[in-house]
């Protein structure tokens, strides 16, 4: 694929040669200061391994309830797809198709679209779709909030555990442990599968 | 530092589909984005973004974002009044969370936003590095603020106990929301490079527009 012994900084335009960064190294912008690259921590076997790992966790983050409450002997659970629907009904539907995009959509995009493209990269293979590919992650990138909805469980937790028993349940654990995992294979460092390839 | 060479004066384009820096055209070679000398109208299209989640901050504060009804009690809570209740019932530290993640992050954004865009659109040359750096920080933290949509969205979908107790979203929420999302837009539309040019090459650029 077409590479450039040139890099630019996309937050001052200033155009450097594109240094080779040993591990634990980062380049950063002179005139600016932003960070250019990094060394690539992750081989293609990590980040597919990784990714494997992504799908079997949305699987559990998905399905199974992340908090579930009890009152006076009744119990009810809920999944992050119980969430987005709740927000559905009445006079703020437009709002879970933001909260579904950012905790479902987006999560389940990057993780199928990471293995798609390092899968066929295993075999030394461009994927086929390879661009619409690797630009429907980096729109993915921003809007895949699963941190903030782990942050959001927990604040649930506390607010509902003055009144009720509030019980974490295992999607709770899987969405730790995906959140973290996302930023690993699906974070700005991806891009350099442009280069390799 | 100053000479330091830049892209356009160069010639050359940053792709912003695959950070190709390639021959300023009208796609990229590698992976067929549109090419763009700055991000198209950047001034114009932040400062519309802004302006309209500024406008919907108003109604986001001022309605209910929840309804709850416990044991037959019954309360509307708006953004404010949920950091409150936080604080009253002793947890502090959730009460600080969910202020700044609501309250401090889109008012951040409002101010720094538009300190950016007056101070680009007259090529000023002071702090050009901390203004730079405070839009990395402004993009960082842009997403925090969703908190309270999603814990909306959890405590509707975990309480629904009819008469013994039921809690619903109310429209501050969906107000709320937008302003996240028009926030966000509003910082993937400014173009930071801005900062750093000349005042004659943003007059020229707005004349070739």
């Amino acid at each position: 694929m077409i590479s450039s012994p040139w890099i630019i900084c996309p937050y001052c335009d200033t155009v450097y040669r594109k240094p080779a960064l040993a591990r634990h190294q980062q380049a950063l912008c002179e005139r600016c200061g932003a960070l250019l690259g990094r060394h690539r921590p992750l081989s293609v076997d990590q980040v597919l391994a990784l990714s494997a790992t992504g799908a079997i966790l949305l699987l559990f983050v998905n399905f199974t309830p992340v908090m579930s409450i009890n009152l006076r002997g009744r119990n009810n659970a809920a999944t992050l797809w119980d969430s987005v629907a709740a927000l559905a009904q009445g006079p703020i539907a437009a709002m879970a198709v933001v909260a579904g995009i950012a905790i479902i959509v987006a999560p389940v995009l990057q993780v199928l679209l990471v293995l798609w493209v390092f899968g066929f990269a295993r075999a030394a293979r461009t994927a086929p779709g390879f661009a619409p590919c690797m630009r429907l992650l980096e729109w993915a990138r921003p809007w895949s909030m699963l941190e903030v909805c782990l942050l959001g469980v927990l604040v649930s937790v506390v607010k509902l555990s003055s009144v009720l028993d509030v019980l974490p349940g295992i999607g709770l654990a899987a969405l730790a442990l995906l959140s973290v995992l996302l930023i690993g294979i699906a974070g700005r460092d991806i891009r350099w599968l442009w280069e390799l390839l | 530092m100053s000479d330091l060479p830049r892209a356009d004066a160069l010639g050359l384009c940053l792709c912003h589909g695959c950070r190709l820096a390639c021959e300023c055209a009208d796609i990229c070679p590698r992976c067929g984005s549109r090419l763009h000398r700055r991000k198209p109208e950047a001034l114009a299209r932040t400062w519309a973004l802004l302006l309209a989640a500024m406008i919907f901050y108003v109604p986001a504060n001022v309605l209910p974002v929840m309804y709850t009804n416990l044991f037959g009690k019954r309360t509307e809570s708006t953004i404010i009044s949920g950091v409150i209740d936080f604080w009253n019932s002793g947890n502090w530290d959730i009460a600080i969370i969910i202020f700044i993640a609501s309250i401090g992050v889109p008012a951040t954004k409002f101010i720094a936003l538009s300190l950016l865009l007056l101070t680009a659109g007259t090529g000023s040359e002071r702090a050009r590095r901390q203004r730079t750096r405070l839009f990395r920080f402004v993009e960082v933290v842009g997403y925090w603020s969703m908190l309270d949509v999603l814990v909306v969205a959890l405590a509707t979908a975990l309480v629904k106990f009819q008469r013994l107790g039921d809690i619903e979203p109310r429209s501050g929420i969906l107000f709320f929301g937008l302003v996240v999302v028009l926030t966000m837009l509003a910082a993937m539309s400014f173009d930071p490079r801005l900062i750093w040019d000349e005042r004659a090459a943003i007059r020229a650029g707005r004349e070739r527009a």
